[in-house]
């Protein structure tokens, strides 16, 4: 049976509660009749022979480069860097893809010859992986004969050593990344896109560098006018990293860019019914979710927490594609949203959303108020193309938990901002006018950043700047079944149901408004006409 | 006439202890503490006057004695039985003069200072310390043709602020209330040049990070002296005061006063950690983490063992503790004093503050020094603040008990400072 695309149901009575993400749990919502349903594309069909289309792919790049092993040679210096933690979500079943194409890269070096070699995890400000993580995002064998030898690192954005200045866009933004990989003789990055945000020129310009380069566009300012990060000609976040990446190339970096796709396939056949259709759950299905619920009310939110962390997912690779950076990304793009793509027609005045347990920032750690925010308002209100799912003045209901829950040793600096900034103002503007430079500057965070775990301490900013587009477009974002307190001091309205929120809402949007439900994860991207 | 008295009574001392241990204040009616109808104490020599109280406030002090936790110190400088209360609005009876020799009529509205020092005494010649005018530190509480005490409120002869019958005081006491500060204003006055002299004497430099440890009515009025004397150029400005405030009211207050930032009590250490941009070790297995810098200068207006540590782990090698809150017998690793050279320094009452001559405006570190009462600058505080906010509730003596316990529990019940009203039909 061919794979059914993205689908928009409209409730009538005879429609099944619908299934709302709700933190380390989930609940089931009657929603008004007339509301809108999106519920993303079946999966793609993985590739039947992921190695082989991998070594197809480096044999056979897209745009100016050559096949990968006429790059190769004895005596030259190889630096392969690699995406890190926050993709995919969840993280996936082993092999994980980096491993796969890693190891076929590796291959080709050998039989070049090249001895020089060097994996760097493309952090960012991200924290740094554990050994389990690389492990498991690398395959053992790799690891075992990289790490015991220090050829395996981790970029460090605050290491002066290992970082250098390539020079400025015309628009004067300065581009300073990873010294290895930009003196390398040949810099391979291995991207996984999980969505159409990821990859491209934001693969080196942001992954590799430092805060002083990041600075540039992860601000308040190109936030609002990238409409949406997912679609990149709209957004100013990729064309600052698009001007910054031509000027990478021109500097003399040479990349070859390896990019994946990965299908919709995001949870085990325990958990079959999170990406099914409501109407469609068999009887083991609701069997599955009445269990899973019950014992998930019963336990500690903590055990929860290890219970979904520590699902893999199955997503399996679509796609691959290997070459100069644009080509290949074009390709990408294209091979994401024929996976994630969902056409809608017209805006609503309410958009609904489950959040789930996970986001890019905290695998392995707890979504806390700020994450939970970002995941909302940065991430799932910019699953679209054209016009956002609602409307401007509209309003964005969530549920989550939202508990001001965080994890000390991955977001220091979060706590902080919690505690000593979003009581003074929510406004992003202000926020990154008035206390952005203390905290990117921290020393404290630096070395959090830099020995532990920890995010820099200027992560938590750009969380907030995430959803600037979002809190300037909408008239009111509301949060079901969250902490209070936690929720007020986002600057946001709590609600106890989802009866309630709405009730709320009627004050913005008035009393028969407009609703529509992103079914997500599986991750969907809108196509707003 | 009514006037509450505490006697030296050991069973009802037990009493209150005991009952104080399920709450501060609630041992005030089990307590040494009495209701009783007695005369006005005489005057006990040239240049007393009495005093007719209008507004008196409960301290913390107050509360400690009454909960039976003060400390055995000042057995010898307090006599028995005395009536409480000195943070005192009033109204003199007699003519007679203030401390800066102006003439007082008869009505006349004062504010007690209520330290005993050697000119109350009839003592001449003044102590070393009096004749500098710093007479909180007055080495004569114990002698003189008055018996011992410390102030006002704590000694046999003189009365004290929680009565109708009235209280004695010397003109070195006296200090007319200005025109245009409330009787709730005036009543903060005594609190309020506490935390004067407290912010005078902890020798904050230019641009210090200034921690406040605690939001009762002492915390409240540190800060709000802080902000005052900064920006009228009697104090070096802080770049930034951050104040640990258990209660939302008390944190709202804090942050009006002039408090950069006001947070609960746990969340104080972060924000020094993030303002002083140190790093951090220990913390581990319940341990307060040590900050490797911190603050300038950190003001423990709680003064109990828990707030000294705390304070003693976020400020910065060589800073400055200043103890304002009244401490007892406290057991205080002071391995983090000793190692990195921490002043620990107490703030008791007031006297004369050497401040600038010059007004907000001057060149700061180029004006001349100019002898000022304490009490004249908290005059200056308490208008300029509006610390008569803080009185959040009043009652009439016969209801002591319940304004003790309220007092005792007055963050809890979103209130800061509470005071006896003798006004008839003016309690609230």
């Amino acid at each position: 049976m061919s794979r059914r695309p993205g689908f928009v149901l409209e409730v009538d009575k005879s429609t099944p509660p619908t299934l709302f993400w709700n933190g380390e749990g989930f609940t089931l919502e009657t929603l008004p009749e007339g509301s809108r349903v999106l519920y993303a594309p079946e999966p793609m069909p993985a590739l039947d022979d992921p190695y082989g289309a991998i070594r197809h792919a480096l044999l056979h790049p897209v745009g100016d480069r050559d096949p990968l092993p006429a790059l190769l040679s004895a005596g030259m210096k190889l630096t392969i860097c690699f995406d890190d933690i926050s993709l995919p979500l969840p993280p996936m079943v082993a092999p994980d893809i980096r491993q796969m194409v890693i190891e076929t890269v590796l291959d080709m070096a050998a039989d070049a010859g090249v001895d020089d070699v060097v994996l760097v995890a493309a952090l960012a400000l991200h924290r740094r992986m554990t050994e389990d993580e690389l492990r498991h995002a690398l395959g053992d064998r790799v690891y075992d004969s990289f790490a015991p030898h220090g050829l395996l690192t981790q970029h460090d954005a605050e290491d002066p050593g290992n970082l250098i200045h390539l020079g400025q866009t015309a628009q004067g933004e300065d581009i300073e990344i990873n010294k290895r990989a930009a003196t390398s003789d040949l810099l391979v990055y291995v991207n996984i896109n999980l969505v159409a945000m990821d990859g491209g020129h934001k693969s080196v310009a942001t992954g590799l560098a430092s805060y002083r380069s990041l600075r540039h566009h992860h601000n308040p300012q190109t936030m609002v006018h990238s409409r949406s990060f997912m679609d990149a000609p709209a957004s100013e976040l990729h064309t600052s990293n698009w001007r910054m990446g031509r000027c990478i190339a021109e500097a003399g970096v040479k990349i070859f860019q390896i990019e994946t796709t990965l299908n919709t396939d995001t949870f085990p056949s325990n958990f079959a019914f999170l990406q099914k259709r409501e109407w469609e759950w068999t009887l083991r299905d609701r069997a599955t979710y009445a269990g899973t619920s019950a014992a998930l009310a019963r336990v500690p939110s903590r055990l929860a927490r290890q219970i979904f962390h520590s699902i893999k997912s199955p997503h399996a690779m679509t796609s691959v594609q290997a070459g100069e950076v644009e080509a290949v990304h074009a390709l990408t793009t294209e091979n994401v949203w024929r996976q994630q793509g969902i056409a809608v027609e017209g805006q609503t005045d309410i958009l609904t959303m489950g959040l789930p347990y996970i986001c890019p920032y905290n695998v392995n750690s707890i979504m806390n108020p700020i994450l939970v925010a970002c995941l909302g308002l940065g991430y799932f209100f910019n699953l679209y193309r054209g016009r956002p799912l609602v409307r401007e003045g509209g309003v964005l209901i969530l549920r989550h938990p939202t508990r001001p829950e965080f994890h000390p040793g991955h977001h220091p600096s979060y706590i902080d901002f919690y505690e000593q900034v979003l009581t003074q103002t929510v406004d992003p503007v202000r926020i990154h006018k008035e206390f952005e430079e203390s905290f990117a500057t921290d020393p404290w965070y630096i070395h959090l950043y830099r020995t532990g775990h920890a995010y820099h301490g200027v992560h938590p900013f750009y969380m907030w700047y995430w959803c600037a587009h979002a809190l300037e477009h909408l008239g009111r974002v509301i949060i079901v079944g969250g902490d209070a307190a936690a929720v007020r001091r986002l600057g946001f309205s709590p609600a106890s149901s989802l009866n309630d929120a709405l009730e709320i809402a009627s004050d913005v949007v008035g009393p028969s408004p407009t609703l529509t439900h992103l079914h997500a994860p599986p991750i969907m991207m809108a196509d707003v006409h | 006439m009514t006037t509450l008295l505490y006697e030296r009574s050991i069973p009802r001392f037990a009493a209150a202890r005991l009952v104080s241990a399920f709450g501060s204040g609630r041992g005030a009616g089990v307590g040494p503490l009495r209701l009783v109808e007695q005369d006005a104490p005489a005057l006990p020599g040239p240049g007393w006057v009495h005093v007719d109280p209008v507004l008196s406030g409960i301290c913390g002090s107050d509360l400690a004695t009454l909960d039976g936790r003060s400390s055995r110190y000042f057995e010898e400088i307090v006599s028995f039985p005395f009536v409480p209360g000195h943070e005192v609005v009033g109204l003199v009876s007699d003519p007679g003069a203030a401390a800066d020799g102006t003439p007082l009529a008869a009505g006349a509205r004062v504010v007690l200072q209520p330290v005993l020092g050697c000119a109350a005494r009839g003592i001449d010649p003044l102590c070393p310390a009096c004749s500098f005018g710093h007479v909180g530190n007055c080495g004569h509480l114990a002698f003189g043709h008055i018996r011992p005490g410390l102030q006002t409120g704590f000694c046999a002869d003189t009365g004290g602020g929680w009565s109708t019958t009235g209280l004695v005081a010397h003109s070195s006491q006296l200090f007319a209330v200005p025109d245009g500060l409330s009787d709730a204003d005036a009543v903060t006055t005594e609190p309020v040049a506490c935390a004067v002299h407290a912010v005078l004497g902890a020798g904050i430099a230019e641009d210090d990070l200034v921690a406040v440890v605690g939001a009762g009515t002492l915390g409240l009025t540190v800060i709000a002296a802080l902000t005052h004397l900064a920006a009228t150029g009697r104090c070096r400005a802080p770049a930034a005061v951050l104040a640990g405030a258990k209660h939302p009211h008390q944190q709202r207050l804090a942050r009006q006063f002039g408090a950069t930032e006001a947070l609960p009590p746990g969340q104080l250490s972060r924000a020094v950690r993030r303002h002083s941009q140190s790093l951090s070790f220990g913390g581990a297995a319940g341990q307060t983490a040590t900050l490797s810098g911190g603050a300038d200068v950190v003001i423990d207006c709680v003064g109990s063992a828990e707030s000294i540590a705390h304070s003693l782990s976020m400020v910065r090698p060589r800073g400055t503790v200043a103890l304002v809150g009244m401490p007892g017998k406290v057991t205080v690793d002071l391995a983090p004093l000793w190692h990195r050279e921490v002043r620990l320094a107490g703030a008791y009452a007031y006297g004369t503050e050497s401040v600038p001559a010059a007004e907000a405006g001057a060149k700061r570190g180029a004006a001349k020094l100019r002898e000022m009462a304490t009490f004249n600058l908290a005059f200056e505080v308490v208008a300029a603040q509006g610390t008569g906010r803080l009185v959040s509730a009043t009652y009439p003596l016969t209801r002591f008990e319940d304004a003790v316990a309220h007092a005792g529990s007055a963050g809890r019940r979103g209130s800061v400072k509470i005071a006896f009203d003798m006004r008839k039909g003016h309690a609230r």
